[in-house]
């Protein structure tokens, strides 16, 4: 299997429409009254109950077509619309860029061959398809995740939210910490229970930028960690004052006699500006170091996770060994970062 | 701009405290004292990568190679020529 046809077998997280013609019969330019194609609206819903999400890449007038998407009572579902007469190419490297996926995630759809060829050519991991598809979106595989979870469901919203806390930083003047304190940030770590289980293995197959090891488990590998008493299976939720961010993080520690040995741990890409990855690990340190053992780490080099690779070193982890891109981490604890006061830290058994 | 005038003022714009108590000499360990997290860390490499064109390698990534504004210079030095 080549790689191109590989990358493109990858759960969707976004689908970028085309207007004229895609969702709506019509050119919005020359007909005001374009009528949205039969059963687009169902199309649209029953892929955001899914946790994909939707954005926009059309040629168009913003004002005019913002106006016919409110009109239609559509406007919601799309997330960093880029309407303008630029290359559709750009508008699918700032929406990738702006939700902060990757593009063999992507899926275009667009009734002009011309614009799925720009498209393709320079983004070769997005899938593009031709607009008389559009029915069949909701059949395709890549478009049905193993499980819908509550985070699933409820992943637009979060996205809005996301949206807008950056607006309001863009607009803070203090120090990025400051920032954080005025969002009343509350991050919880607990034993992961059987309801955090699908999330859990949801967060292993869509996290790769910041998953130590890109090692995914599946339901029942990770219901087995559970019951051990040889590991230990944490879940992190974080909340602020404008919601929660849902579950975004997870570790995987195996019990030894002389260690504790982190088998993976991951964060979703969206809290990456919250420093809660270190909150992690100081946590980690702290819960080896009571148990009077020193910590070890697996991680595996991606070209995608070097920002936790560096969260380990300033961490105080020096690399025992590495072989292929796989480096063993040791800490010996004697320096563990504290606990930021932006935020509260609750700890549940 | 001279190179230690442009990390100084990285530093300065980015640190934890108010501007007005913080007060940190060039030798001085920015991470013992306080003023810098481990988010800080991540932007400070990617600003040091980036402003001096160079790609810090992996062994060169421990703290104590970002602890202090000599410390960079001399970091920096190891890959550049740079003016002081």
């Amino acid at each position: 299997m080549s790689t191109t046809t590989e990358a493109k077998t990858k759960e969707v997280k976004c689908v970028v429409w085309d207007l004229d013609n895609t969702v709506w019969d019509g050119v919005l330019l020359e007909d005001e009254n374009v009528q949205l194609k039969p059963g687009i609206r169902e199309v649209l819903q029953t892929l955001d109950s899914r946790g994909i999400l939707h954005s926009i890449a059309s040629k168009n007038n913003y004002e005019d077509a913002i106006k016919k998407l409110e009109e239609f009572g559509i406007k919601d579902y799309f997330l960093y619309p880029e309407i303008h007469w630029n290359p559709k190419s750009h508008s699918i490297a700032n929406i990738q860029k702006n939700i902060n996926i990757g593009m063999d995630t992507i899926v275009f759809i667009d009734d002009q061959k011309f614009e799925r060829d720009e498209v393709q050519y320079n983004h070769e991991q997005v899938e593009c398809i031709d607009a008389v598809k559009y029915t069949e979106l909701t059949e395709m595989p890549r478009m049905n995740p193993r499980f819908i979870t509550v985070d699933s469901g409820r992943r637009r919203q979060m996205y809005m939210q996301d949206i807008h806390r950056k607006n309001i930083e863009a607009e803070y003047t203090g120090t990025p910490e400051d920032f954080l304190s005025t969002l009343e940030l509350e991050f919880t770590i607990s034993k992961a229970t059987e309801e955090d289980l699908k999330r859990a293995e949801e967060l292993t197959v869509r996290t790769h930028q910041l998953n130590s090891t890109g090692i995914t488990f599946d339901y029942n590998e990770l219901r087995f960690f559970t019951h051990s008493e040889k590991h230990r299976l944490y879940v992190c939720e974080l909340t602020d004052k404008y919601g929660s961010y849902g579950k975004i993080g997870l570790a995987l520690v195996e019990i030894t006699d002389t260690h504790f040995h982190l088998k993976l741990l991951l964060m979703s890409c969206r809290v990456m500006s919250r420093g809660v990855g270190s909150v992690l690990m100081s946590f980690l340190m702290n819960e080896a170091k009571d148990a009077g053992k020193k910590l070890l780490a697996d991680f595996k080099k991606t070209d995608r996770n070097r920002q936790m690779y560096v969260t380990y070193k300033f961490a105080n982890f020096i690399e025992l060994d590495e072989k292929e891109n796989i480096v063993l981490f040791e800490n010996d604890l004697s320096f563990i970062p504290l606990y930021p006061k932006y935020l509260k830290l609750t700890i549940t058994e | 701009m001279s190179a230690r005038q442009k990390i100084r003022e990285y530093i300065n714009s980015n640190l934890v405290v108010l501007d007005d108590e913080a007060e940190f000499e060039d030798a001085d360990n920015i991470f013992q004292k306080g003023y810098v997290n481990s988010l800080f860390a991540m932007k400070l490499l990617n600003f040091v990568e980036s402003e001096f064109q160079c790609k810090v390698d992996d062994s060169d990534i421990v703290i104590s190679n970002f602890s202090s504004v000599d410390n960079i210079i001399n970091l920096v030095k190891k890959k550049k020529d740079i003016e002081e």
